[in-house]
């Protein structure tokens, strides 16, 4: 039975670059990153824009009832789904599958400091741990902090019910809802989709973990490339939403299909050296067959951690003919959200028909002459986990 | 030879290895004599001291040596066991070789409590301790392996290093639905024909005192102080909320074309899979019980079946006067008359509500009720509600034989609902 095709029909994306198609690409095309190392120095994070959160979560009560890291993936669930031009439509909404690739919940850190500040001299340490967090942990913090509950804060402000699962386990989570979802609707389980996820980089309970395996930038900015032997990944907030969606499915309802999603591939390492260049190697062979000479280019979630970064690098050192791009350096490292984030700025760059240029002196991403017709996403987690994904123009 | 297609001509998936274990104990034969005699494995916290607390039983998993505790390192242990059980019992591939995908229902990891102050200890220099001492002192280096332990992915990845399955590992959740998600996904899986095999599995280990504290804040647990296999109640009209509970359901699904090739034993049919997601509120369902109603008929549709022929009902059943009721309203609307005759009986009753878990180890307690034609009672039946006349199979475990189709029901937090639709023989 042939494969039924996903094509993007709503892009909703909200980072350090605004909101929007048009910002992401303007301030792609300026060359100009954002980052922030002021306020969680030395530390360097890449804090949401602003955002009016009224426009795609009217009702200030379910705002009350997330932390940011909901708010910003709620948003931008908002934007997809305008963008997809199906915002407020009951009938499709109420089928459509949702996949949401999660972290874990934002911590109070007022709660947290005072505990850890008082246990070494509280006389009976678990008891005084339990009074402490029965009458400080506010009730809806759990709600804000749970994985599935950006999900659940999508069907509940936007009335997406036909189906939401939460994935779960850092960049891998974004790869492989993107895969699961593309699989279902190419085998006719699924019609349209709404993929995606948000991360709130501007928290130090986030930077302690990375901080634990020595992961993160600090004091000095520099792209993804050039970040030295140690490398460093500079947290980025963002939301990121895709609509995807059957051919006929989209045509029947005239929407615009913005690019066509031809194949996400997920594998996972061992991480000895050189497996991760391996691996991508073995992916890319997959797709090499479809990719044409001269029109195809690689947008990267790369994070700048090593040895990740370094392998990625190994990896397009062999194939030198293909323009390689990085998001990171403008809009920072989001775990789970980042796949969907390139794959729209990928879908962007396929509607324009130009890749945005290069923003590195490393000699890693060079210009790109001629037109883009195909872009293929990379994601390489700072820990584990390599995806690839496909997206093209088409007819 | 029967058909390997089902109606809609989709592979029919089988099950082909099951594992379990709750607090009741390790093992489907342990758990099983346990279920049918009525037994409760709710019991008075030991882990952690309880001062100040509101509830102070759980179904916690206590006979299994994990040091120190963490909610991965219980729940990866916990995966382990139930799924050498199950991957065991299917005799698929080869020892560290499982030919499939491995789809996962973890509660979400993060650093708990004694790790978090365990860094403000060796951080130490000032009067108070806050964020920016716990990173000077992580960016010593000390505490790379809480890197690995604490990220969301970490019980996926040793549970898919230690079995040997393919690909990438699902790490998923739907609350406490993520069970049932975790089998829906691996059905799907096989009826694309991407696989022929997927191992399954749900598993909570989260009995610690923030987690239970939480669920307290949120006014969801029993706060029963009587004897402890007494508190969860589910269906009575003295219910007060379910008991927090560990443990992992694994299953082994299998193309029946592949199981049938290979002679393996076929312990019954995932027939159909059902979800609809609620719109109404973070925490209770909506009014009309559309969600509940609409999952349980999307599942019936799935397997091509009608409400008349199911025969057992394995019900979320947590307990709480709000799911209880919500429940009752969905099974009473989708099976009219028939309703009241149906057996519906909670096994969280004595294992108490496993959370991540719980539509796993369900789903393999729904498959063992109808493979030994006995229904598990639904324990601590006492007071019966007049608002839910269902037969609940109070207390005592009850014969039952011609058992084909049952329906387990699964409704999570943030209103992820999924119902799976099981029998014996392909629908």
């Amino acid at each position: 039975m042939a494969e039924a095709e996903a094509w993007i029909t709503g892009i909703g994306i909200v980072s350090c670059l605004g909101e929007g198609p048009d910002a992401h690409w303007n301030a792609l095309n300026a060359s100009r990153p954002q980052a922030d190392t002021n306020t969680l120095a030395p530390y360097i994070i890449h804090p949401l824009a602003p955002v009016d959160f009224d426009k795609q979560i009217p009702k200030k009560g379910d705002q009350r009832q997330m932390e940011p890291w909901q708010r910003t993936g709620a948003y931008a669930a908002g934007l997809a789904l305008d963008s997809a031009g199906v915002k407020g439509n009951t009938a499709i909404l109420s089928n459509m599958d949702m996949i949401v690739a999660a972290g874990g919940g934002e911590r109070d850190l007022a709660v947290d400091a005072n505990i850890m500040t008082g246990m070494p001299t509280a006389a009976d340490p678990g008891a005084w741990l339990n009074e402490r967090l029965m009458s400080d942990l506010r009730p809806t913090l759990f709600l804000a902090q749970l994985s599935n509950l950006l999900a659940g804060n999508i069907s509940i402000v936007h009335g997406v019910t036909g189906s939401s699962r939460t994935f779960m386990g850092e960049e891998s989570a974004g790869i492989d809802a993107m895969r699961i979802a593309l699989s279902r609707i190419a085998a006719g389980q699924s019609s349209i989709a709404l993929v995606g996820g948000a991360f709130n980089a501007d928290r130090p309970d986030h930077l302690l973990i990375k901080e634990f395996g020595g992961y993160n930038l600090k004091d000095t900015f520099a792209p993804v490339w050039d970040r030295g032997p140690k490398g460093g990944l500079a947290l980025g907030s963002f939301g990121a939403f895709l609509v995807l969606e059957e051919r006929s499915h989209a045509d029947s309802r005239g929407a615009k299909r913005i690019a066509k999603l031809s194949a996400v591939l997920s594998d996972r390492s061992n991480r000895k050296p050189g497996q991760v260049s391996a691996t991508l190697e073995q992916l890319w062979q997959k797709l090499a067959g479809r990719l044409k000479a001269g029109s195809h280019a690689v947008i990267t979630g790369a994070s700048g951690a090593e040895p990740a970064t370094g392998e990625e690098r190994a990896f397009y050192a062999k194939h030198p003919d293909v323009p390689v791009r990085a998001s990171g350096t403008f809009i920072g490292h989001a775990d789970e959200p980042q796949f969907a984030m390139n794959l729209a700025l990928a879908a962007l760059a396929i509607g324009r028909g130009t890749l945005f240029p290069p923003c590195d002196e490393s000699g890693v991403e060079r210009p790109m002459q001629g037109s883009l017709a195909q872009a293929v996403v990379a994601s390489v987690g700072h820990a584990w986990g390599e995806g690839l994904a496909l997206v093209e123009a088409g007819p | 030879m029967p058909s390997t297609k089902d109606k809609q001509k989709r592979p029919v998936v089988v099950v082909t290895g099951m594992g379990v274990v709750t607090s009741l104990g390790a093992g489907k034969t342990e758990n099983w004599e346990k279920l049918t005699a009525g037994l409760s494995g709710v019991k008075t916290i030991s882990r952690f001291p309880t001062d100040n607390l509101k509830t102070k039983m759980a179904g916690t998993v206590d006979f299994l040596d994990v040091e120190p505790y963490s909610t991965a390192a219980l729940s990866e242990r916990l995966a382990d066991l139930a799924s050498e059980e199950a991957v065991g019992e299917s005799g698929i591939g080869k020892r560290g070789d499982f030919p499939g995908p491995l789809f996962l229902a973890v509660p979400p990891i993060e650093i708990e409590w004694p790790h978090r102050l365990e860094v403000a200890a060796a951080s130490r220099g000032n009067a108070s301790v806050g964020y920016a001492d716990l990173l000077r002192e992580a960016a010593t280096g000390k505490f790379a392996a809480m890197h690995d332990r604490f990220q969301l992915g970490s019980v996926a990845n040793t549970i898919a290093d230690k079995f040997g399955t393919k690909g990438s590992p699902i790490s998923l959740s739907t609350a406490c639905a993520s069970g049932a998600t975790a089998i829906q996904l691996g059905v799907e899986a096989i009826r694309r024909g991407e696989t022929d095999t997927a191992l399954c599995i749900g598993t909570d280990g989260s009995v610690n005192p923030e987690s239970l504290i939480r669920f307290s804040l949120l006014s969801a647990l029993s706060m029963w102080s009587g004897e402890p296999g007494a508190a969860a109640k589910p269906f009575s009209k003295n219910r007060d909320g379910f008991v927090m509970a560990e443990g992992a359901g694994a299953l082994v699904l299998e193309s029946m074309e592949s199981a049938l090739a290979r002679g393996a034993t076929i312990l019954g049919v995932v027939e159909g899979c059902g979800e609809m997601a609620d719109a109404f509120h973070r925490t209770r369902s909506s009014p009309d019980g559309k969600p509940i109603i609409g999952c349980i008929r999307n599942a019936l549709n799935d397997a091509g079946l009608t409400p008349d022929d199911i025969d057992y009902i394995n019900p979320h059943g947590t307990g709480t006067p709000e799911n209880d009721k919500m429940e009752c309203l969905g099974v009473t609307t989708v099976f009219g008359e028939r309703a009241s005759k149906i057996p519906i009986s909670s096994n969280k009753s004595m294992v108490g509500h496993t959370l991540s878990a719980a539509g796993a180890i369900e789903a393999v307690f729904t498959l063992l009720t109808l493979r030994n034609e006995r229904i598990p009672p639904t324990i601590n039946y006492k007071v019966p509600d007049p608002a839910i006349q269902l037969d609940v199979v109070p207390n005592t475990a009850r014969d039952a034989k011609n058992l084909r189709h049952a329906i387990s029901s699964s409704f999570g937090f943030g209103g992820q609902n999924v119902s799976l639709v099981m029998g014996l023989e392909p629908a």
